[in-house]
């Protein structure tokens, strides 16, 4: 049983590292988000695998923090990039302007 | 209760939590290999889902033959069950929508673009509204 909760930890640190390489390589700043929120899940199955192993349910309040955290965070993040289209775009990123033309409009 | 079911729920828990960690796991080598927003937000949604109610149920298993009263921490885990479900496919939904509107798509990607359609018709319509409605 000690070997699977090795496995679980391992895997939870291989993919936190593969998050942060997209954070630090990302495109654009949604990619970054997202991976963000891929990396905040990797933390909220950390603890919850932590809270298991030790049996210690003391930090469940945690895990509800984090989880709404992303939350605010990610809808945050896309706002923040909804009301200036164009400003964050880097020059190797791809722009249709059929689909720019109207901003954030209501569909 | 005896040891042979406290063993049994032990083992169902980390079954649990082991899959709930390779669903984190296979999010983040997607978030690696795939090539546009979409897709990678297709990958990284599972394990805020599915591996988080994996997880959460390996807690409950494991949490439950010592718990004496019980109320409080089924509570909270029932509650960030909760929350994650609700808030996930909220936060996705923006997230693309604002990614396809500031023009963060690829759309050679895209199979099926019903939006890309009515947008199309919506512009049309605007452009014979404000030509007085005389040219086609």
């Amino acid at each position: 049983m000690n070997t699977l909760w090795t496995v679980t930890a391992v895997l939870l640190g291989v993919a936190s590292l593969l998050g942060t390489a997209r954070l630090l390589m990302g495109p654009s700043i949604l990619d970054r988000a997202l991976s963000v929120d891929v990396l905040l899940a990797s933390a909220l199955t950390g603890l919850g695998a932590y809270a298991a192993f030790n049996r210690d349910p003391t930090i469940l309040p945690t895990l509800l923090v984090l989880s709404l955290l992303g939350f605010v965070g990610s809808i945050s993040i896309s706002k923040f990039v909804a009301r200036r289209p164009e400003e964050h775009l880097r020059p190797e990123e791809t722009v249709h302007p059929a689909t720019t033309e109207q901003g954030e409009s209501r569909e | 209760m005896s040891e042979l079911f406290v063993s049994v729920l032990d083992w169902i828990a980390i079954l649990c939590i082991l899959a709930g960690a390779m669903l984190s796991f296979v999010a983040a080598v997607g978030l690696i290999r795939f090539p546009d927003l979409l897709s990678r937000m297709h990958t990284a949604a599972k394990p805020q889902v599915l591996g988080m109610l994996l997880v959460l149920l390996g807690i409950g298993l494991r949490i439950m033959p010592v718990e004496e009263t019980g109320v409080f921490d089924f509570g909270t885990l029932i509650l960030v069950g909760l929350f994650q479900v609700i808030t996930v496919p909220v936060a996705g939904h923006i997230a693309a929508r604002v990614g396809y509107r500031t023009g963060r798509i690829r759309h050679d990607l895209v199979v099926t673009d019903e939006l890309e359609d009515r947008l199309d018709a919506r512009r049309q319509a605007e452009r014979t509204r404000q030509n007085g409605g005389s040219a086609p």
